[in-house]
């Protein structure tokens, strides 16, 4: 898909992308320890599709159409992340920063990326619209509360001109077009950009780029994961034939009762 | 200390994930609650069927800017002393839940989905495959609720009804355009899905579809292909990256259950599949299945629906 830029940026744009390393998609979901952990044996992890395809890229686009500016992201999370982090580098941020702590909790997670982030004069935060392992969708609006910034969830198109950011924000049943001075704190949804595949000149320079480890602020305890639990299995499928549809509504009224 | 719940009423009528949230809210204080919210819907006093003692409304915001959200609902737990605040867990709520939380220094449960067991909450994670206890150990708490997880109370009164005139500070956030399609029932209230898929062949091929959703009186839903392709519009798309549901019954059609789809629709009470290809991944997560033409098998559920309909 081709984007057109109606204005090129007159100032250079400073961003922060929030990435986060979660189970690929397709991985098998299962627990270990008493359902307490996830149980990460065979799984593959991926930058998260929201941080990555959405914020990331469409960070790197008004990058690219100003000629000018930053792109930085920020992973809270131990040594093993930073495999996840390099991708980051690879689709073509400039620099990485790791906060060297286990993340816990989301109010934990934004503590730490606000500490980082609160003297660094970022004009944009940009965040996926939730991790596709905890389904939060907080990080971003907590960040947004503790450095005082206006926040916008479930954005799905974004210009920055003049220092004002022009939002498309889904609502129920349509979209609603924003504007925002800057700075300023977003959640990305699909519509935002299309996923962009490393090429091997950015997977090379990403092994360049630097990557800095800081570490961890003093944050909060507030919640945490006490235990997992997978659902109840489904039953078998009853199958109706097709020539005998109609039977279909009267079961989901006398046997289902959804109807 | 006691609970209060924010809600959005800015439309005609009053949401019914609203609704649920008052009623989990007055659940969990154990009697009556305030409400605040904004927008301020015609028939406010009716929450107290759901357990609000009073609702307290900005009827001068008319659009979601956190910041001034934030501070309307503290003002309000403030003055009635809570330590708790329930939201709904929609667009209003994953804007201005996350704000409160930062705020208090309090733990957030981002969509719960039933009663906590002492102060356990349960939530959906990997996106329906799994669901996980949030232990709170905070003494403030925001709790968003997951639309169509309780059933709407109806035991209470009428509440009494007040106006916010407290000082909300500037507007951050300016609404420019709102790009509406249509009224009907909004996809993550709806208790009864109709949705489809690349098996539809075309947009024009739509009007079963809605004709079923009709006699049903339920929302229509789409894949994500389908919302690419542009035959349908994109709020429409139900999945992963689209809108995820929980209604009572979900009838997918022409659908193939990519995991990408069913991470949207898993959580569905009743999942009937209606596909040609007897192959197709969905048939796995389904109750009802039938294995046949989308053309041959929709006139036959119209017309079995239109029976039942008069029949009742």
């Amino acid at each position: 898909m081709v984007r057109t830029f109606a204005a090129r940026t007159s100032v250079p744009v400073k961003i922060l992308v929030l990435l986060s390393q979660v189970p690929d998609t397709t991985a098998r979901i299962a627990f270990t320890d008493g359902n307490t952990k996830f149980d990460a044996n065979g799984v593959t992890f991926i930058v998260n599709p929201y941080d990555e395809w959405y914020a990331l890229v469409r960070a790197l686009e008004l990058k690219e159409a100003a000629g000018a500016g930053s792109v930085t992201t920020i992973t809270v999370g131990g040594a093993d992340t930073e495999a996840t982090i390099r991708k980051g580098l690879a689709i073509g941020a400039d620099e990485a920063v790791r906060v060297d702590v286990q993340p816990t909790e989301a109010l934990q997670v934004a503590e730490q990326i606000a500490a980082y982030a609160k003297d660094k004069g970022f004009d944009l935060i940009m965040a996926g619209k939730e991790t596709i392992d905890h389904n939060g969708g907080q990080v971003g609006g907590m960040v947004a509360e503790l450095l005082d910034l206006p926040y916008v969830a479930l954005a799905s198109k974004l210009d920055v001109a003049s220092g004002k950011a022009t939002i498309e924000r889904d609502v129920p049943g349509g979209v609603e077009v924003v504007e925002v001075a800057l700075p300023m704190v977003l959640s990305a949804a699909k519509g935002m950009a299309e996923q962009r595949i490393p090429n091997m000149r950015g997977i090379m320079a990403a092994r360049t780029k630097p990557l800095t480890v800081v570490p961890p602020a003093a944050t909060d305890h507030v919640a945490h994961t006490a235990s997992f639990e997978l659902p109840p299995a489904k039953g078998a499928v009853k199958m109706i034939p097709a020539d005998d549809a109609g039977k279909l509504i009267e079961l989901l009224h006398t046997e289902a009762k959804v109807i | 200390m006691s609970t209060i719940v924010f809600i959005d009423t800015r439309g005609e009528k009053l949401p019914k994930a609203a609704q649920e949230a008052v009623t989990y809210a007055s659940k969990l204080a154990g009697g009556p609650v305030t409400a605040v919210t904004f927008g301020g819907a015609a028939g406010l006093e009716s929450l107290g069927a759901q357990g609000a003692g009073k609702v307290i409304v900005a009827r001068d915001v008319t659009a979601v800017d956190g910041q001034q959200l934030t501070k309307l609902v503290l003002d309000v737990a403030s003055k009635e002393g809570a330590n708790t605040i329930v939201c709904v867990h929609d667009g209003t709520g994953k804007a201005v839940a996350p704000r409160l939380a930062a705020k208090l220094k309090a733990a957030h449960v981002a969509g719960a989905i039933g009663m906590p067991e002492g102060d356990k909450f349960k939530r959906n994670v990997f996106s329906g495959k799994a669901q996980a206890w949030l232990q709170v150990t905070s003494p403030n708490k925001v709790i968003s609720l997951m639309p169509n997880s309780i059933p709407v109370g109806k035991d209470g009164g009428s509440a009494s009804v007040e106006d916010y005139h407290g000082d909300l500070g500037p507007v951050r956030i300016t609404v420019k355009e709102v790009r509406k399609a249509g009224g009907g029932v909004p996809l993550p209230e709806a208790e009864l899905v109709v949705s489809a898929g690349r098996g539809m062949k075309g947009p024009e091929n739509w009007g079963m579809v809605e004709e079923l959703a009709k006699e049903l009186g339920a929302a229509t839903a789409c894949s994500r292909p389908v919302a690419d392709m542009h035959w349908r519009p994109h709020h429409e798309h139900v999945g992963q990256t689209g809108v995820a549901i929980r209604p009572n019954l979900y009838i997918a059609i022409g659908i193939s259950g990519a995991i990408q789809h069913l991470a949207g629709v898993n959580q569905s009470k009743v999942i009937c599949v209606i596909n040609n290809d007897p192959e197709a991944p969905f048939f796995k997560a389904a109750d009802y299945g039938i294995v046949g033409d989308a053309f041959q098998v929709l006139p036959q559920l119209i017309e079995a629906a239109k029976k039942l309909n008069a029949e009742r």
